[in-house]
């Protein structure tokens, strides 16, 4: 089937078989390589994109999902370069092997959306769905943190 | 504060940045144009005869490329590195159910699954060893054809005659410990991707802790030449020793060798890497502690049994550090450490984090505590008694030259608060809740140690651009070897971060430096690099003084992004600089080796390999823990880890990974268990292995307690295993002082209802 979506800001058109899982169509069909592959079973949340601005693990979609939908990874999250939880995630040490990262980087992101000033439980509790075997999720945790204060700074200079 | 890069500063990792965006290649990010998926056939029987292979229905098959079985391979058919047991496709006998017996390459990873169920095996069924006791039972079947029975390796080290220095003890004490096999779950499962060029030369990029060994391991098992394979190692995603050895490595390479040229990818499923992968070995470990009234260790015996599951890879040396660690980081004077490595049909157990010694700090911990309680002594107290200092002998006789911090990690613990306000907080318990406060005081040797040169050769390249391209050749799993050493650089050359490139493992380009394992990257290739740095530098000073008239190199200096006259302040770009210069010349190579102990103690001689070591990190950890006296679930509230690795260089990857080891020492305390029933797995996947999630987790303090290692890189040790080690005691030591006397971890609820109900763990 033909499938249209917006990726990362770009109009994708894609003749595919429906049925494909949604990772696996934007990792080898259309080279985004952002949301990575950790259990293929929604467990590890490696795999988060957002889709229509809403948290979703593209090893549990189809293909067919997608159709009109936008999509974002974590290449693409942001405006105008790094989203903030992108950057205090790189500064704070909330990445060691960083395969779990893209997943945690949207995650987040949508997160802080819906709740611009959480507590470190919230922080932990949205997070919750994403495994990381390196970091212990301190430092993740301040990164969120961190990110909260950014943005809610970035707003504050916008009002 | 996070722009400098000198060493000992809080800077961002060099790798961060393209990482959180998503731009970080990994070996599974690969898909090469017309390439084709490889994949296994796993036996699904523990033990038994292979009769046959049927893959006529799988080869007709349209777009099946290849179907091969154990006749295809050629040379030896045998993995490993130390000991060569391991079939790359079993011909004649299973061993455990993970066992590949036949390699499928395919158009697309759906004709691959559909290849994959059309072969049919015919394996007759053999009783299963599906554990310690049933291997050494007198009429055990054998997994291999061993005169020793299932014994694969057998050894003891002995200081001193400790069966009459414990008879002579005022307190003897004793105890039976059981670790369970934990798995690695790295988030990115084994997989690489590989073809085979016109010239015979075969290309792989694959997730591995050791690009250069895995060329002798692929070349024996498949009789190529080593230096017609050519490996290259991006970032991995995870490791932790799991992938130290060959995992898709041979199967990769013997689909390319059927592909016509045509770039194949093999990628296990989560399934599969649970099924097929290496694990951390499961131990039982028998102790008899002996001790003077006032708490002096006298003599220890022990007897440690590890399951090696259906082959070898690295038991035999994982034992050895169990028996070298088995004592603890205490003055003992007399040991008989016996120690046996066994065959079962169980998951394939290697290199994992804290190799061999996980499981003993469980044991020696768990001793001391028994003995606290038995003498009614502050069990901080009656650790930091026996500490071992610099000068004083270790448990198997090798003197302790080097940085002995750990006193110093246990003086910071007595110090802390939580430790302080120990016993309020335990009185403070809600309703139904138990709480404790437990320590543990651990170590790892660090590096190869004796018999096994652990050497690195680092290279560092002035481009033509005046920047600074690092080679690094000993892979980053995650732990972060490969920024610290563009902080190395950026410090030894006095440039910044935007001034430097970093290359990651590849067998053309950079020189062999060993595995990343043992805790020694940095240490080793570190040391390499400052050398590396150190010539560069006079190189440039040399080369820039003809230019900027200077009569001796010493009237210059670098600067970022040029070369100084100190006294005029006029500058040579080093851009300017590297036109001048024969692309050959701007290359310098520097190496490094590690010092070895010249202690040898009695016994042991069996294993010489990786025996004993000279250079030891310690850590000191504290858990405070509840118990819900209802359902036993163990919740660790609070976490203080205090580490000598040695001067830092860079706290926040210290930090990151004291957290990320307690992470990992936490799970394998308090939930992960690969549970096999009669050889088959039963925990297959995340739903039924758990590891720990952000939820589930304290926040961790981190602590260093910097001694200086002279023989060290700017003073440094290492700390990719040690913290890994502290956890599951110290959590065990917690549950002991409310009562709970726990000898089997993971402490599931289910145990801990147990013991609640004055049960056995």
């Amino acid at each position: 089937m033909i499938i249209s979506f917006v990726l990362d800001g770009e109009e994708q058109t894609l003749d595919v078989d429906g049925g494909l899982r949604a990772v696996d169509v934007l990792r080898e069909y259309c080279g985004v390589t952002a949301p990575k592959e950790g259990c293929g079973t929604g467990e590890c949340g490696a795999c988060a994109v957002l889709v229509d601005g809403e948290t979703r693990l593209s090893c549990l979609m189809l293909a067919a999902q997608m159709n009109g939908c936008i999509v974002t990874t974590a290449q693409g999250l942001g405006t105008d370069g790094p989203h903030p939880v992108q950057e205090a995630l790189a500064d704070l040490g909330g990445v060691q092997c960083g395969y779990c990262t893209p997943g945690i980087a949207v995650t987040a992101a949508e997160f802080l959306e819906r709740n611009p000033d959480p507590t470190r439980k919230e922080i932990r509790d949205a997070l919750s769905g994403n495994l990381c075997r390196c970091t212990g999720y301190h430092k993740i945790v301040d990164a969120v943190e961190d990110a909260a204060k950014r943005l809610q700074k970035e707003h504050g200079r916008g009002e | 504060m996070l722009s400098t890069q000198t060493i000992g500063s809080r800077s961002r990792r060099f790798d961060a940045p393209e990482k959180a965006l998503g731009r970080e290649r990994f070996a599974s990010d690969e898909y090469p144009e017309s390439m084709l998926w490889a994949g296994a056939l796993r036996a699904g029987v523990p033990h038994g005869l292979l009769r046959g292979v049927d893959t006529t229905q799988a080869r007709a098959i349209p777009g099946v490329v290849a179907v091969l079985t154990a006749e295809d391979v050629p040379g030896e058919n045998r993995q490993g590195f130390i000991h060569w047991d391991m079939p790359v496709l079993c011909g004649t006998k299973v061993r455990h159910a993970g066992d590949a017996v036949a390699l499928v390459v395919a158009e697309t990873r759906q004709i691959l699954a559909e290849a994959l169920l059309a072969i049919v095996l015919d394996i007759e069924p053999l009783p299963v060893v599906d554990g310690l006791d049933a291997a050494l039972a007198p009429d055990a079947p054998l997994v291999h054809d061993l005169e020793t029975g299932n014994v694969l390796k057998q050894a003891s080290l002995r200081k001193g005659n400790a069966q009459a220095a414990l008879a002579r003890c005022p307190v003897v004490i004793e105890e039976t410990f059981f670790t369970p096999q934990q798995a690695h779950c790295f988030l990115e499962t084994e997989n690489g991707t590989a073809y085979m060029a016109e010239d015979g030369t075969l290309h792989m990029t694959v997730s591995t802790q050791a690009p250069f060994r895995d060329r002798f391991e692929i070349g024996r098992a498949l009789g190529l030449p080593p230096d017609r394979l050519h490996i290259t190692a991006p970032f991995l995603g995870g490791g932790f020793g799991g992938k130290d050895g060959s995992t898709v490595q041979c199967l990769l390479a013997l689909a390319a060798m059927h592909a016509g040229g045509r770039p194949v990818k093999m990628w296990w499923s989560r399934e599969e890497s649970m099924l097929a992968g290496y694990k951390r070995h499961a131990a039982r470990m028998h102790f008899r502690l002996g001790a003077e009234a006032d708490g002096t260790l006298t003599a220890l015996i022990c007897d440690l049994d590890y399951d090696s599951g259906a082959y070898a890879h690295l038991g035999v040396e994982i034992m050895a550090l169990g028996l070298e660690h088995s004592s603890g980081p205490y003055r003992v004077e007399y040991l008989e450490a016996n120690g046996r490595c066994i065959y079962t049909n169980n998951p394939v157990a290697g290199a994992f984090r804290g190799f061999g010694v996980a499981q003993v700090c469980f044991a020696f911990e768990g001793m001391m505590d028994r003995l606290a309680v038995r003498l009614g002594m502050d069990p901080l107290e009656l650790r930091l008694k026996n500490a071992i200092r610099q000068g004083d002998k270790n448990g198997v006789g090798v003197v302790m030259t080097g940085s002995t911090g750990m006193a110093e990690c246990l003086v910071g613990l007595q110090d802390h608060q939580f430790w302080r306000s120990r016993d309020e907080w335990v009185q403070s318990a809600p309703p139904l809740t138990r709480r404790g406060v437990g320590i543990s005081a651990v170590y790892n040797g660090m590096g190869y140690g004796r018999g096994l040169a652990d050497a690195a050769v680092a290279k560092i390249r002035l481009t033509g651009d005046g920047r600074f391209r690092v080679y690094n050749s000993v892979s980053d799993m995650g732990q972060g070897n490969s920024p610290t050493f563009v902080q190395i650089v950026c410090e030894v050359l006095n440039q910044n971060e935007s001034q430097m490139e970093l290359v990651q493992p590849d067998t053309e380009r950079s020189h062999p430096s060993g595995s990343s394992s043992a805790g020694r990257t940095t240490y080793t290739y570190g040391k390499a690099l400052i050398q590396a740095c150190e010539a560069m530098r006079d190189k440039l000073l040399h080369r820039a003084a003809m230019v900027l008239m200077a009569d001796e190199a010493s009237a210059l200096s670098l600067v970022p992004g040029a070369v100084r006259h100190t006294s005029s302040g006029r500058e040579l770009p080093l851009a300017v600089l590297a036109g001048m210069l024969h692309p050959e010349d701007r290359v310098c190579i520097g190496e490094a080796m590690m010092p070895v102990t010249h202690d040898m103690p009695d016994g042991g001689e069996s294993f010489r390999l990786g025996f004993p070591h000279l250079i030891f990190p310690y850590a000191a950890h504290l858990a405070r823990v509840e118990v819900d006296e209802l359902t036993g679930l163990v919740t660790v509230c609070d976490y203080v880890a205090f580490t000598d690795g040695g001067r830092v260089l860079n706290p926040q990857n210290f930090e990151q990974q004291v957290q990320g080891a307690v992470a990992q020492g936490l799970g394998y305390a308090l939930w992960e268990d690969c549970v096999a029933e009669n050889g088959q797995l039963r925990t297959t996947d995340f739903s039924t292995y758990v590891i720990p999630g952000s939820g589930d987790l304290p926040d961790i303090e981190s602590h260093a307690v910097e001694t200086e290692e002279e023989s060290g890189p700017f003073g440094m040790k290492g700390i990719g295993e040690v913290g890994m080690n502290g956890p599951l005691p110290a959590v065990a030591s917690a549950l002991l002082r409310m009562g709970l006397p726990m000898i089997r971890a993971p402490f599931t609820p289910e145990r801990v209802l147990k013991v609640l109900c004055g049960g056995n763990s």
